[in-house]
């Protein structure tokens, strides 16, 4: 074929011009550091994620502003992972193999970080996990920014027991049906036959995610704490389940003078919108109230409710959780001059931040880091009244020392150790699969 | 009228004087400092604070502790003054009169915790028992009944002599044989006398009580307190398997809710509809936008709000259910596995399409007050707002019943239930008939919303907790017959809560299944079956 001069000068172009296209978007890719983020937007923990998917996005546009990372741009990947864990195995892989992110910061519920954990070891890759769990796990390619039992639970329960919170003599432990409240329980209920609380003063029940009907249930909780003991519930409660128990309980009036309910997974995002007055001196255990009042924490709620454009919304521990993991990181790829996991995971632990509530936070060996516990009583205008807190930081502790199965296993990730579950009787690793 | 006004004069001052003594015998005690340094004071120290005050006697300072056990009392920042502050009025906490604090004034909160507003709500009984109001005596009398305590005993004597009013009297003595019960002075006489009181007055409570005095108790007592035990637990173990009835009728009246509108459907046209559920979560967003625009614009009928809601949500989804019955199902009769694919594909779309809208995150309806709280029926613990959605789903049934049997639409559903192609030739126009019934259906489901608002979380996945639990409802009871839903969704309901103190919720469930799998192995169409050849098709 014969082309004329014309269409032979419009080809040779658009073959220039096609050459040169594929350059300007691998270029563009250089200039930004993506980050992910792995939360559910939709289904029964919605109600409890969107807030950390939008502090995500808050944290990154102010370390934008400052300069960000390195010489360069963050960018946030944004994936819904709908309250469906293996579709969060699915998009965690997605995030790291097609859109290239170099951290991922998300997961709340601890079924969902157990469906992910395999692609993090697999593809070498950093997940921050902002949220209070059950321990009896540490794994290399992950942070426990969140409280462990030692930071949270056992706390919560020794203020009960004291004469402060009531002098608790039964005990209901009530959580949804999956890994976080069996293992705690199981950590709660060693912890407190150790205490030389009889076995039928300890009532355990699970519910399904998502449960409406708690009448029975309720009316359970008020017969057992009519046998002239003082009962409290240990609540591991999550999602929107929440909702419908604690109107059961307003509705057939169980007070909190009567039988407190200490809830570790209901915090400021949970109540907000809902109408508290029922459920006055009902209580919660975390690391960060947002009625703390400290200058940093100040300074965090206005920037805060500035970028989200809302004085209503409010902050929680998990949000806390996310400031921290996401400064620590930070700090790490700033010394390590590389946000390839291997260096970051080299240079993380040691490195301290602060936290909101005039402390500070440091990242442990066993990729766990210092918190404060605080015991707050609900007001009735959604916020917490901090009622009793720890003297110092208490450093996470990934193995429980109540479970005869844990108690001589130590986390260590940096040399010589470099062990998730190093048993410290028998010196030797027990290998990083948990 | 003289003696009338001296009797009433004297009837006063007799009331009065037992403070009067009471006041001038801890004059040591200097309230107003004891006021002014609540402002800063920690819990331990509010704690002795309240104790001083208590010890008082002076009823000046019921006024500050109930304001403190209620969130009243505030500290302004600026002057360093404590004053009460109920909804926009401030006041001084000892004289009760109005305060106006200049603009600068900066209010916080003095906050306490339970251990606080357990101590508090013990010393308020001690100094209200003698008020002039019922109420008040009422609940300072309950409030001995919780917290015994033997000092109290000459007070509790004062006041029973004094009281007039027949109610309040008897909480009183009740209060007595308890604090007489735990008090080691008391005689054996006294307490073996105070326990068939407390049966009698305690109510449910009885137990309680009973059984924290057993350990306490002399020799002689612990025979009779165990007797009252054993009888009060033999009662309690008929009333609890009541109680799991109610319990079950409530799961029960829900299911029926949610399935009566599927039974409709799927009995009058046979069509599987996966958007059911949808219809329900529609019916509760509805409910939601309904309560939103009475807040914004008629405040005065937020208690009505469920009300109104009731026809608008049934228009509104009965409107939804016409369109895709002529939009979409019409075309797809005589296939039921395109139907059922299509329906499913229709419920992720209107799912969407409402988070899309509202977000996915859970919608707020407020509870009226005359759904909140419960009521003790003998021994049974009713929470209002489970009775009322067990009248409501009665009601919705027998008006359902009534559509179907007593109107000329219910006739030609039957019909074209029962034989389509002779209703046909009868000269029922089929397809109007179809569209109302599909309508009619989804309304019913559009209540289900309503109610549901009450004891559910409104998100676009509401519909996706009931969809099963219908269909089990319908395939159980037997499809196109609305008593066999009745039962149905009853017989559910009560096995599920009987099953859950045993199983758990999560057991429970799973072994209905099961049971219903088996159920229909035996009874393929369910418990009342349609009979006759046209419906073997």
């Amino acid at each position: 074929m014969k082309f004329s001069r014309t269409t032979s000068a419009l080809l040779a172009a658009a073959l220039a011009g096609s050459l040169t296209l594929p350059m300007a978007p691998a270029m563009a890719q250089d200039e930004t550091i993506k980050v992910g983020i792995l939360h559910s937007l939709s289904g029964t923990m919605a109600i409890s994620e969107t807030t950390l998917k939008d502090t995500m996005l808050f944290l990154i546009e102010q370390q934008n502003a400052k300069g960000g990372v390195l010489g360069k741009q963050l960018e946030p990947v944004v994936v819904d992972i709908a309250s469906d864990w293996p579709l969060a195995a699915e998009l965690a892989r997605q995030l790291i193999e097609v859109d290239q992110v170099d951290a991922v910061f998300g997961c709340w519920t601890s079924v969902c970080r157990k469906s992910v954990l395999p692609v993090f070891e697999e593809l070498n890759s950093l997940l921050f996990y902002p949220v209070q769990y059950e321990g009896e796990e540490s794994q290399r390619n992950v942070f426990y920014t969140g409280a462990s039992p030692n930071q949270q639970a056992i706390p919560a329960v020794d203020y009960l027991m004291s004469e402060d919170g009531g002098s608790v003599e039964r005990w209901v432990l009530a959580g949804t049906d999956y890994v976080y409240p069996q293992t705690t329980n199981k950590i709660l209920e060693q912890y407190l036959l150790d205490k030389g609380v009889a076995a039928e003063d300890i009532m355990i029940n699970y519910t399904p995610f998502g449960h409406s009907d708690w009448q029975t249930i309720v009316s359970d909780i008020k017969a057992f704490g009519s046998a002239g003991k003082k009962t409290a519930v240990v609540s591991t409660i999550n999602g929107d389940a929440n909702v419908p128990f604690y109107r059961e309980l307003g509705n057939q009036g169980v007070m909190a003078e009567d039988i407190p309910v200490v809830a570790f997974s209901v915090g400021e995002e949970e109540l907000s919108g809902f109408d508290t007055t029922p459920l006055v001196g009902h209580l919660a255990a975390w690391n960060y109230f947002m009625s703390v009042d400290t200058p940093e924490n100040a300074t965090f709620i206005a920037d805060w409710q500035k970028f989200i454009g809302s004085e209503d919304r409010v902050t929680n521990d998990p949000m806390e959780a996310h400031m921290i993991g996401f400064n620590l990181w930070v700090k790490a790829v700033e010394a390590a001059g590389s946000t390839e996991a291997d260096a970051v995971i080299d240079s993380i632990v040691g490195l301290e931040t602060p936290n909101l509530t005039g402390g500070i936070a440091r990242m442990l060996p066993n990729h766990h880091i210092t918190k404060p516990v605080l015991i707050g009583e609900i007001q009735d205008d959604g916020q917490f009244f901090v009622v009793w807190e720890t003297e110092d930081l208490v450093p996470g502790d990934a193995w429980s020392d109540f479970l005869p199965e844990s108690a001589m296993l130590e986390a260590d990730w940096t040399a010589p150790i470099n062990c998730g579950n190093y048993n410290t009787e028998t010196k030797t690793c027990g290998g990083t699969a948990q | 009228m003289l003696t009338h006004l001296l009797r009433l004069v004297l009837l006063t001052l007799s009331l009065l004087l037992p403070s009067q003594i009471a006041r001038a015998q801890d004059a040591a005690v200097d309230i107003p400092a004891q006021i002014a340094a609540m402002g800063e004071a920690n819990l331990r120290e509010l704690t002795q604070i309240v104790v001083e005050l208590a010890s008082t006697g002076d009823n000046s300072v019921v006024p500050v502790l109930t304001a403190l056990a209620d969130g009243n009392l505030y500290l302004d920042e600026t002057s360093s003054r404590v004053v009460i502050q109920t909804g926009s009025a401030i006041t001084d906490p000892l004289t009760g009169e109005a305060i106006e604090l200049g603009a600068e004034a900066d209010l916080s909160r003095i906050r306490v915790n339970n251990g606080l507003r357990r101590d508090i709500s013990a010393a308020l009984s001690g100094m209200t028992l003698m008020s002039d109001n019922p109420v008040t005596r009422l609940s300072a009398a309950q409030g001995f009944l919780a917290n015994p305590d033997p000092a109290n005993l000459p007070l509790l004597d004062e006041a029973i002599a004094a009281e007039t009013d027949a109610g309040v009297k008897g909480v009183m003595q009740t209060a007595r044989a308890v604090t007489l019960l735990s008090s080691e002075d008391a005689s054996i006489e006294d307490k073996q006398a105070a326990v068939p009181m407390i049966v009698s007055g305690a109510g449910r409570n009885a137990i309680t009580i009973l059984t924290g005095a057993l350990a306490n108790a002399p020799d002689d007592v612990k025979p009779t307190i165990a007797a009252a035990i054993a009888g009060l637990e033999q009662g309690r173990a008929v009333w609890g398997a009541l109680q799991n009835v109610w319990f079950g009728v409530s799961l029960g009246s829900v299911l029926l809710l949610a399935a009566i509108g599927l039974a409709i459907t799927f009995g009058v046209m046979g069509v599987i509809n996966m958007a059911h559920g949808e219809m329900v979560m529609l019916g509760a967003y509805t409910t939601f936008l309904v309560q939103l625009t009475i807040r914004n614009h008629f405040p005065g009928l937020l208690d009505y709000s469920l009300l109104i809601a009731l026809p608008v949500a049934f228009l509104v989804t009965g409107a939804i259910g016409v369109g895709i019955e002529r939009g979409v199902i019409r075309w797809l009769y005589g296939r039921p596995l395109e139907t059922l694919l299509a329906t499913w594909g229709l419920s992720l779309i209107l799912q969407q399409t409402v988070r899309s809208i509202f977000g996915p995150t859970n919608q707020m309806v407020i509870a009226p007050t005359w759904m909140s709280g419960s009521t003790e029926f003998y021994g049974l613990a009713i929470t209002y707002n489970r009775f009322w959605i067990v009248i409501f789903a009665l009601i919705v049934f027998f008006m359902l019943l009534l559509v179907l049997n007593r109107t000329p639409l219910g006739l030609q559903m039957r019909a074209v239930t029962q034989n389509r192609r002779m209703a046909s030739s009868m000269g029922i126009r089929t397809p109007f008939v179809d569209a109302m019934t599909f309508g009619l259906g989804s309304g019913i489901a559009g209540l289900a919303g309503v109610a549901l608002t009450q004891i559910d979380n409104i998100s676009p996945n509401l519909g996706q907790n009931y969809i099963i639990d219908s269909f089990m409802v319908v395939v159980f009871g037997g499809v196109g017959n609305l008593w066999g839903t009745l039962v149905g969704a009853l017989t559910l309901g009560v096995a599920n809560k009987f099953l859950e103190p045993y199983a758990g919720a999560v057991l429970g469930k799973i072994l209905i299944l099961v049971l219903i799998i088996l159920f229909i192995q035996r009874r393929p169409r369910g418990l009342f079956a349609l009979k006759g050849r046209a419906v073997e098709q």
